[in-house]
């Protein structure tokens, strides 16, 4: 049975070269949009966690705060289940911080006779905790002991970089969705006219008593090879962008192997979807 | 075998196809099924092949019922129920042994079951002869006789046949139709639609029935003997009485 429906793909194949090549290539072209998009979005993603990452609460410390309170301070914020880690900087680390970071100022803090910078509490969240809402919960809390002057954390550009994550992931999917179904469209067309140039075969099948399965299984898998073509070819073009990407303009990561995966996957799920919708009409009829 | 239960077929908006229509025919029996063009012949085949299924009534085929059986199933069915038509359906650029090759392969026979049946089938139909021949090269009764070979390619329990021999001259038609007639005799019912009258007044002893306007207005076997029928059956009246019916052309 999967012989003769082996047997017809390729005959399907053999028969309609073009319609095939130039199904597979309009496929390949509606998902190249997407892997670009998909390159896009992930190095956003990569982008955003690695800023994220350093999204951090600090509540500076009054001078005259006792180091047995902040130890105290600094052991309840830890146990909050949002937080990570909660990390005591005195003012000498501050000030050696600061020299280090701010070199140009040398001049400055060297010429100190007491230490301006105040001591601290820098405060992570743990990943997946990083919201705003988190953030402000954990900084009012922090703001509640005595011996905290101050906290500060990036209030808007927290918000801003969480409104980025989400466009970016929302156009992504939406892309995606968008040129997968006009991939989708592309392979059912050419289904539909591959059954069509079959519609000989497939009433004589009818006629004498073939099941449904059979005579559906060559057009699916042609479907499936056109959707898995277009894939493997639109993955070829986007690794090739990538490429010259990475050449002339800037170093940018490719996609991760499980999106290629699933990427190339669902290519050929779109083909069998796309083409058992196209047959489905047919089945029905004689 | 074939129980027909108040079927009625409507074609919305054209009206009915077929209108309260019930007859049985039996394991082995041959029938001719006769009327006027439009009077419901195809449909009623197509009923039987589940093709179409009755809007009305029921249909039962060797044990399945149109109200039962899902799409999924009709296969079944079909495997047994031997379909040919006028215009031949054959395949064509394939030879007559593909084309039997092709209903034994699409209906699951095992390979090497194939060759040796597609050559029993085409000799059963008198065609060894031709077994390489392109479809192109055969004549209309000999593709008749291969559409005949595909259909009892699984071996049915029935033949239907619309029109089967409205395409050949008379000495095909002889010929398709005793062939019909060795099939049946080996047990195989036979049910052949047919506008033929002389064929059908050659063969007195054949089971008839006749459709008009969509209703079994006559049927040989439940008429009443020695009373020949009326008006109400125009084709049936004049193949056996041969009087042309008033009003009929
Ligand atoms: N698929 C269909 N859609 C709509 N109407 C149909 C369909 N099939 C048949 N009909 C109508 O049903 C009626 C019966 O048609 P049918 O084909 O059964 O007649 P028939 O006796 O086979 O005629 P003929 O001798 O010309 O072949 C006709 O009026 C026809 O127009
Ligand atoms: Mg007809």
């Amino acid at each position: 049975m999967m012989r003769y429906s082996l047997r017809e793909a390729v005959a399907a194949l053999r028969r309609a070269p073009v319609l095939v090549g130039l199904s597979a290539t309009m496929v390949a072209m509606a998902l190249f949009v997407v892997g670009l998009f998909g390159v896009a979005a992930y190095n956003l993603r990569v982008a955003l966690a690695s800023v994220e990452a350093r999204v951090e609460i600090v509540a500076y410390l009054r001078d005259d705060a006792r180091t047995t309170e902040v130890v105290l301070g600094q052991q309840e914020l830890s146990d909050i289940p949002e937080v990570e880690e909660v990390r005591l900087v005195t003012k000498e680390q501050a000030l050696a911080a600061a020299r280090v970071d701010l070199p140009e100022f040398g001049d400055v803090f060297s010429g100190l006779d007491e230490n301006p910078l105040p001591a601290s509490l820098e405060i992570r969240l743990r990943p997946g905790s990083r919201t705003q809402d988190v953030l402000e919960d954990v900084a009012h809390q922090a703001q509640l002991y005595p011996f905290v002057e101050d906290v500060r954390f990036g209030r808007d550009w927290v918000e801003r970089l969480f409104l980025l994550r989400r466009i970016g992931g929302f156009t992504t999917a939406f892309l995606g969705v968008a040129f997968g179904l006009v991939a989708a469209l592309i392979i059912a067309t050419a289904i539909r006219i591959a059954v069509f140039a079959r519609r000989d075969e497939i009433s004589i099948m009818r006629l004498v008593g073939a099941r449904n399965g059979l005579i559906r299984r060559p057009f699916l898998l042609e479907g499936a090879v056109t959707g898995l073509a277009g894939a493997v070819l639109a993955l070829a073009l986007t690794f090739l962008s990538h490429e010259l990407v990475t050449a002339f303009l800037f170093d940018i990561e490719f996609l991760p192997a499980s999106w290629i995966v699933a990427g190339v996957l669902s290519g050929a799920l779109f083909g069998i979807v796309a083409s058992a919708w196209a047959v489905r009409r047919y089945l029905r009829e004689v | 075998m074939i129980k027909f239960h108040h079927v009625t077929k409507e074609y919305p908006p054209r009206g009915k196809a077929l209108d309260d229509v019930s007859f049985h025919i039996r394991k082995g029996e041959f029938a001719f099924l006769t009327g006027h063009s439009g009077s419901g012949k195809t449909t009623t085949l197509r009923l039987i092949h589940m093709s179409e299924r009755p809007t009305d009534g029921e249909v039962r085929v060797s044990g399945f019922s149109s109200v039962r059986t899902s799409d999924r199933e009709v296969w079944k069915i079909r495997r047994r129920v031997g379909y040919v038509f006028q215009d031949f359906r054959l395949l064509p650029g394939r030879t007559a042994a593909e084309n039997v090759a092709f209903a034994l392969e699409v209906t699951g026979t095992p390979r090497s079951a194939i060759t040796p049946k597609v050559q029993r089938l085409l000799g059963q139909v008198g065609l060894s002869a031709k077994y390489g021949a392109a479809v192109e090269e055969l004549s209309g009764g000999e593709r008749q006789r291969v559409a005949i070979a595909r259909a009892l390619a699984n071996d049915p329990l029935v033949l239907l046949a619309d029109e089967a021999t409205g395409n050949l001259d008379d000495r095909a038609t002889r010929g398709v139709f005793d062939l019909v007639r060795q099939i049946n005799a080996m047990g195989m019912a036979v049910l052949m639609a047919t506008h033929d009258l002389d064929l059908i007044r050659r063969h007195p002893e054949i089971r008839l029935l006749e459709l008009a306007h969509g209703r079994l207005v006559y049927d040989s076997e439940t008429a009443e003997p020695g009373v020949p029928p009326t008006d109400a059956s125009p084709l049936s009246r004049q193949i056996r009485t041969g009087v042309t019916g008033v009003g009929a052309p």
